[in-house]
C-alpha cells in the first residue's frame, strides 16, 4: 500500500476544514479504505472532538517526532469503523513550531505504506502551520465559503499549494444557501469557480445536522441521512475517482421548483 | 444582462452579482502583486527601447497586467506611427 496523502486547507478561518477532514475520513473509510486522519491544528486541536474521540488519546505526533513512543502506539483505532479509521492527534499544550516541515514529511512517509488514505486537518492562515501540515501532502482540498473574505483568501492559498507542486488542487465550496443563491444573494457555485478557475469536487449546503454531528462527536457520513453528509459521500465518491454527477444550482434559473429539487440533490 | 432576468430577478445590481464584481476586482489585484510606480518604470524603459526602432504615439500608451486563469500576462497596446528604417540611433 501507498497512501494518497490530502491535505484540507483554507486561507480563511472556520469555514469547515476539521468538519470536512472528519467527514470525508469516515466515507472513504465506510467505502473500504483505511484511512488514517492526521490533526495538523497543534495547539488548537479539534479534530478528536469532531470525531468523539478525544478519550481514548494517549500520546500524539510529536510524541512520534521526538520518540517518546512508536507510531503504532500514538494512533487511535476508531471502533466504529475498526480497522479502516484512525486518528493520529496533534498535541494540545504543544505551539506550531513544534515539528519541521521535514519532520511532517517524514512522518507521512511512516504512514504511507500502512494506508490508503492519509487525511491531513489543517490550521487556517498562510503562516507556519499551514506550511507544516501541507509539507507531506501531494494532493490539496481547498475549503471555502461562497462569501467573500473566504474566496479571496482561497484564492491566496490555490496560488501557494500550486507552487509548492500540489496536485490535484480541488475545490469544496461550503455552507452553500440554495434558497440565497436563488435569489442572487449569494455567490452561485459557477461564481465561485469563475472567480478561482479550480476544480470543483463537491458542493456542501449548509446543514444544521453538522452541529447536532459535532456536539455528539459522531460526524454525519456514519448515517449519511443529510444532505451534507450526502455531499460528503459524493465527494468521497470523486476522491475515489467515481464518477458522481455533480448537480449545477443555477443561479439565473427562475423555476423554483427546479431550485428547490437541486437542494436536495448534492 | 437581459431585459427578462432584470425583470425577474434583477441580477444585474443583486447582492451577489456586486460580490462577483468586487472580487474579480481585488483578486486579479491580489494575483498580480505589482505596484504602479514598478509599471511606471516598465512603461518608461519601454518606450525608451521601442523610440529606437520605430516611432510611437507616447499619448496613446496602454500597459497592464491582465489576470485570467490563474496566469498573468502583460498586455501592452502601442500605437505605431512610423518604423524608422536603418539601424537604431543610439
Ligand atoms: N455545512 C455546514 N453547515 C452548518 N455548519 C457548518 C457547516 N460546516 C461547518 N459548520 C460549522 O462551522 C464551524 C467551523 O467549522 P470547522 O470545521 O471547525 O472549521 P475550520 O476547521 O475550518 O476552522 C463549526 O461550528 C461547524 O459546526
Ligand atoms: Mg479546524
Amino acid at each position: 500500500m501507498s497512501a494518497r496523502v490530502i491535505v484540507i486547507t483554507s486561507g480563511k478561518g472556520g469555514v469547515g476544514k476539521t468538519t470536512s477532514t472528519a467527514n470525508i475520513s469516515v466515507a472513504l473509510a465506510k467505502r473500504g479504505k483505511k484511512v488514517v486522519a492526521v490533526d495538523g491544528d497543534i495547539g488548537l486541536r479539534n479534530l478528536d472532538m469532531v470525531m468523539g474521540l478525544e478519550n481514548r488519546i494517549v500520546y500524539n505526533y510529536i510524541d512520534v517526532i521526538e520518540n517518546n513512543c512508536k507510531l503504532p502506539q500514538a494512533l487511535v483505532q476508531d471502533k466504529r469503523l475498526k480497522g479502516y479509521l484512525s486518528l493520529l492527534p496533534a498535541a494540545q499544550t504543544r505551539t506550531k513550531d513544534a515539528v519541521t516541515p521535514e519532520q511532517m514529511i517524514e512522518l507521512c512517509d511512516k504512514l504511507r505504506p500502512e494506508f490508503d488514505f492519509v487525511i491531513l486537518d489543517c490550521p487556517a492562515g498562510i503562516e507556519g502551520g499551514f506550511r507544516n501540515a501541507a509539507a507531506g501532502a501531494d494532493e490539496a482540498l481547498v475549503i471555502t465559503t461562497p462569501e467573500i473574505p473566504a474566496v479571496r483568501d482561497a484564492d491566496r492559498i490555490i496560488g501557494m499549494l500550486e507552487s509548492m507542486g500540489k496536485s490535484p488542487i480541488r475545490l469544496i465550496i461550503n455552507r452553500f444557501r440554495p434558497i440565497m443563491v436563488q435569489n442572487n444573494d449569494m455567490l452561485s457555485q459557477d461564481d465561485v469557480l469563475d472567480i478561482l478557475s479550480v476544480d470543483l469536487i463537491g458542493v456542501v449546503p449548509e446543514d444544521d445536522g453538522v452541529i447536532r454531528a459535532s456536539n455528539s462527536g459522531e460526524p454525519l457520513t456514519f448515517e449519511q441521512s443529510t444532505p451534507a453528509g450526502e455531499a460528503y459521500a459524493n465527494i468521497a465518491a470523486r476522491i475515489l475517482g467515481e464518477n458522481v454527477p455533480m448537480l449545477q444550482f443555477d443561479a439565473n434559473s427562475q423555476s423554483f421548483l427546479s431550485g428547490f429539487k437541486k437542494m436536495f440533490g448534492f | 444582462m437581459s431585459f427578462f432576468s432584470n425583470l425577474l430577478g434583477g441580477k444585474s445590481n443583486s447582492s451577489a452579482k456586486v460580490a462577483k464584481d468586487r472580487l474579480t476586482l481585488v483578486i486579479s489585484h491580489d494575483r498580480t502583486d505589482i505596484s504602479p510606480q514598478l509599471l511606471e518604470n516598465l512603461r518608461k524603459e519601454m518606450i525608451a527601447v521601442l523610440t529606437k526602432y520605430m516611432e510611437i504615439d507616447e499619448s496613446n500608451i496602454d500597459i497592464g497586467l491582465d489576470s485570467n486563469d490563474r496566469e498573468t500576462s502583460l498586455v501592452a497596446n502601442i500605437p505605431v506611427v512610423r518604423i524608422k528604417r536603418g539601424q537604431p540611433n543610439r
